[in-house]
């Protein structure tokens, strides 16, 4: 059983283990089937702080659903929801509708500059941090942990036949990684429906058949993504490994094995000097710790995520042999050149590239504010019929009609008043209002058609076209939509 | 033969190859991937279970209808028909408020509930399209004899109860109360000499204004128009609704007011016909389809409605 014991020491106290990079490109044929990763856990401040970001990270995401936010009335109280049905996002103050999904777009491209920008900085703390795919692996990772134990307990699990106790283990550890699967599409589903409702509605079988649907499908992803293709989704499918290449450069912070300071690299015997050799003493605890298979000791390779996990394993080591820690550590390429020239390490977080990335960012977030802070709570569509373009009535006078769409965005009903600027010699009709009345009222939060004909009698008729611009105000806030169109009169041909 | 009984083996990979060779390569025999077979054994146990709870089998003797109709017992023309059923059975309250709004207070009461207008509007525009449109054009702009529904002139009348009214009996059809009205064809029936019928054609056009009077159309065409003609368009030529008969005097011409056309119409009398649209569609519908027209922009209130639209300027809505 003790086949690891028996390896040759890296350094007294010091356990070598026999951990190969699998996932090495070195190693990896183009297509291989998946050899199984037994991560080591590790202690340390990076653990600590993945630790304390996965708990924040998944806590806002259950928890968010369910808060609630007060916008009157007529609209729905959960700060962040996606109703698909009446065409509506919500978040926190934050209202859209259909048309203006730009602000999606906007939200989309400050999620790029952000990532671009932090990539610049740190190299690939989203992948090691942030990415749900990361999360959710190593929650998963933590539930095998539990009830299969660490590394070298797994790999003989693995290894021994079957026993009672080893499908003990494996099923509870699967229904586990189910619930949780579970738990993370149910809770994607609450974010387009009211939360509460859709919680009762869900166990009682009256939600709607696509609630349902979602469920399942994020259900089995979680499952399979997180729970047995793990590193696979980052090194074959996520487009970003290949992405961020153009994103870092040679100054940007990124888990860096020193070659500088450890190589050449060997065991190292107690009392022995450290003179001519370097600080690593090949015992691996760095492979064994990385969650993608893979030996940072190679250098900078697209499937490492840079999740530090390594850099807290080396350090461990380095404590116990009496070096100095971070061997591992962020650090940039350009270091280790200049280190090995001779010269002082530095750290420019203020470049081109950064610069360039920072400004791009605020500039899109100032519009964007902007945007938000100027948005109109009406606004005004106007079409013109086209069949037919006009029409002339019995005693010569010419009549148009048009549909008016009015949009009310705000959280209570209002009524728009109607102007016409051009030709004041028009006679206005609007279907569905009292004759004389020029006021239109609009529904809280609703589009609103109005149906209007203008006429134009015979003498005042000169022209083939007059154009025309309507006007809708709201008398209480001084708020105003404008549309402009064209009146057409038989002069035409 | 001897070639195809021995194993090819592909020297690289060690695999058997299938022995076929296309300029001078050769196809390994890997074995099929197994998720992909697992995909067929799982495609063909469906294949089981649907034909057991589908309709599946067609032609067997001795199964009574034409094919296994499986446990389910499933049909697609009986979920149509239930589809169906539902949306009439969805749209009837709707419906049903609209008939007794247009019972109660007529165009205005639909006028007034923005709901209603809304519904009127969209069902109406729909069985237009279906119905309508191919005669009186997409917009119900008409065409030379076809009516435009959009202006202000109306044949049978313009407000709302009499566009309902025309829309259920249609014009000339066999329905009992059809609209019903007929000019004689002075030409082709030799009722009136050629010369007769350019004076009078002279006359009418004069009349509504398409060329100065004649002196022909003055005296002949006069006389000729107070004999024959006056009695359906009246002595000034301003027609009657109540009998279908059209004005002279306005600036439309549902057959057109080139000189041609005018004595066209004199000489064969024209005899339009619309399908009485109440053995067809449902009252409802009609209603709709009425409210639509007269929303069109040409639709006039009748003394009811006006009478509501007094009301209405003080706030009260008509039929309340
Ligand atoms: S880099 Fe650190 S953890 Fe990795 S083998 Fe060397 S000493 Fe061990
Ligand atoms: S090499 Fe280090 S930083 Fe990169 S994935 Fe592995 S453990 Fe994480």
């Amino acid at each position: 059983m003790n086949l690891i014991d028996r390896r040759p020491k890296a350094a007294p106290g010091v356990t070598e283990i026999d951990a190969t990079p699998v996932n090495d490109a070195e190693v990896r044929e183009l297509y291989k089937k998946r050899e199984p990763i037994y991560p080591k856990l590790v202690k340390g401040p990076f653990r600590r702080f993945k630790w304390i970001f996965m708990a924040v990270a998944l806590g806002l995401y259950y928890v968010l659903p369910f808060v609630r936010w007060d916008r009157g009335p007529n609209a729905p109280d959960q700060a962040v929801l996606v109703d698909f049905a009446n065409a509506r996002f919500y978040f926190f103050f934050i209202e859209i509708w259909p048309q203006e999904v730009y602000y999606i777009t906007g939200l989309l491209i400050l999620a790029a500059l952000g990532l671009f920008l932090v990539t610049a900085l740190f190299g690939r703390v989203w992948c090691g941090y942030a990415c749900p795919q990361t999360v959710w692996t190593d929650l998963f990772i933590a539930v095998e942990r539990f009830f299969e134990g660490d590394r070298n307990k797994r790999i003989m699990l693995d290894r021994a036949p079957w026993s009672f106790d080893k499908a003990r283990k494996k099923i509870a550890k699967h229904a586990v990684w189910l619930v949780i699967a579970a738990a993370t599409g149910g809770a994607w589903i609450l974010y387009f429906h009211d939360a509460f409702d859709l919680l009762s509605d869900f166990f009682t079988g009256q939600a709607p058949l696509t609630a349902y649907l979602f469920f399942a499908m994020l259900t089995f992803t979680t499952y399979t993504l997180a729970g047995t293709m793990r590193e696979q989704v980052c090194t074959y499918m996520c487009p970003w490994p290949r992405i961020q290449a153009a994103m870092t450069d040679r100054e940007a912070l990124n888990v860096t094995y020193r070659v500088d300071r450890g190589e050449p690299r060997g065991p190292h015997k107690k009392g022995e000097s450290w003179e001519g050799r370097g600080d690593c003493i090949d015992c691996k605890a760095c492979v064994a710790a990385c969650p993608m298979g893979i030996d940072i000791r190679n250098g900078p390779q697209l499937e490492c995520i840079g999740c530090a996990l390594c850099i807290d394993a080396c350090n461990d080591i380095m404590d116990k042999v009496g070096r100095p820690r971070g061997l591992i550590a962020y650090d940039t390429d350009d270091n280790i050149d200049r280190r090995l020239k001779g010269e002082a390490p530095r750290y420019r977080f203020v470049r081109v590239r950064t610069l360039y990335y920072a400004i791009s960012f605020a500039i899109v977030a100032g519009v964007m504010l902007f945007g938000l802070m100027t948005r109109s709570t009406l606004e005004l569509n106007v079409t013109r019929d086209r069949n037919p373009n006009f029409v002339v009535l019995s005693d010569g006078s010419v009549r148009n009609g048009y549909t008016l769409k009015v949009l009310n965005k705000a959280g209570e009903p209002r009524e728009f008043a109607l102007r016409l600027e051009g030709d004041p010699a028009f006679e206005v009709r609007v279907l569905g209002t009292p004759q004389a009345s020029m006021m239109l009222p609009v529904d809280a939060d609703e589009t609103r058609d109005f149906r209007l004909f203008l006429t134009l009698p015979p003498e005042a008729i000169d022209r083939a076209s007059e154009d025309i611009t309507f006007v809708v105000e709201h008398p209480g806030t001084g708020e105003t939509a404008r549309a402009p169109a064209v009146f057409r009169t038989p002069l035409e041909r | 033969m001897a070639e195809h009984e021995k194993k090819d083996v592909d020297a690289h990979t060690g695999v058997e190859t299938t022995g076929h060779e296309w300029d001078g390569i050769k196809e390994l025999n890997n074995p099929l991937p197994r998720w992909w077979v697992w995909v067929f054994y799982a495609t063909v146990a469906w294949s089981v279970v649907y034909m057991i709870f589908m309709p599946a089998i067609p032609g067997l003797p001795g199964i009574g209808g034409e094919y296994t109709p499986g446990l389910r017992d499933h049909s697609e023309r009986a979920n149509v028909r239930e589809a169906l059923a539902d949306l009439q059975d969805s749209r009837g309250p709707m419906f049903e408020r609209l008939e007794q709004a247009a019972a109660e207070g007529g165009i205005t009461a639909i006028e007034a509930d923005p709901d209603l207008l809304g519904f009127a509007m969209a069902a109406g525009e729909s069985a237009f399209g279906d119905n309508c449109a191919t005669c009186h054009g997409a917009g119900g702009q008409g065409a030379i004899g076809y009516p435009n529904l959009n202006d202000d002139i109306w044949l049978w009348g313009g407000t709302f109860d009499e566009i309902r009214h025309t829309l259920q009996v249609g014009i000339r059809t066999d329905h009992p109360e059809t609209r019903y009205s007929q000019m004689p064809a002075y030409g082709r029936e030799n009722l009136l000499t050629n010369e007769e019928i350019e004076a009078v054609t002279d006359h009418v056009m004069a009349l509504g204004g398409l060329i100065e009077p004649t002196e022909a159309g003055r005296t002949t065409g006069a006389e000729v128009f107070e004999l024959q003609c006056s009695a359906c368009h009246g002595v000034d030529g301003r027609g009657d609704q109540s009998i279908g008969a059209p004005n002279l005097t306005d600036r439309y011409w549902l057959y057109g007011s080139a000189r041609e056309q005018v004595r066209n119409s004199v000489w064969r009398g024209p005899f339009g016909v619309m399908p009485n649209w109440g053995e067809r569609l449902d009252d409802a519908t009609i209603t709709a389809l009425a409210a639509y027209v007269y929303l069109l922009g040409g639709g006039q209130p009748d003394e009811f409605a006006e009478a509501a639209l007094m009301d209405r300027g003080t706030g009260g809505a008509a039929g309340e």
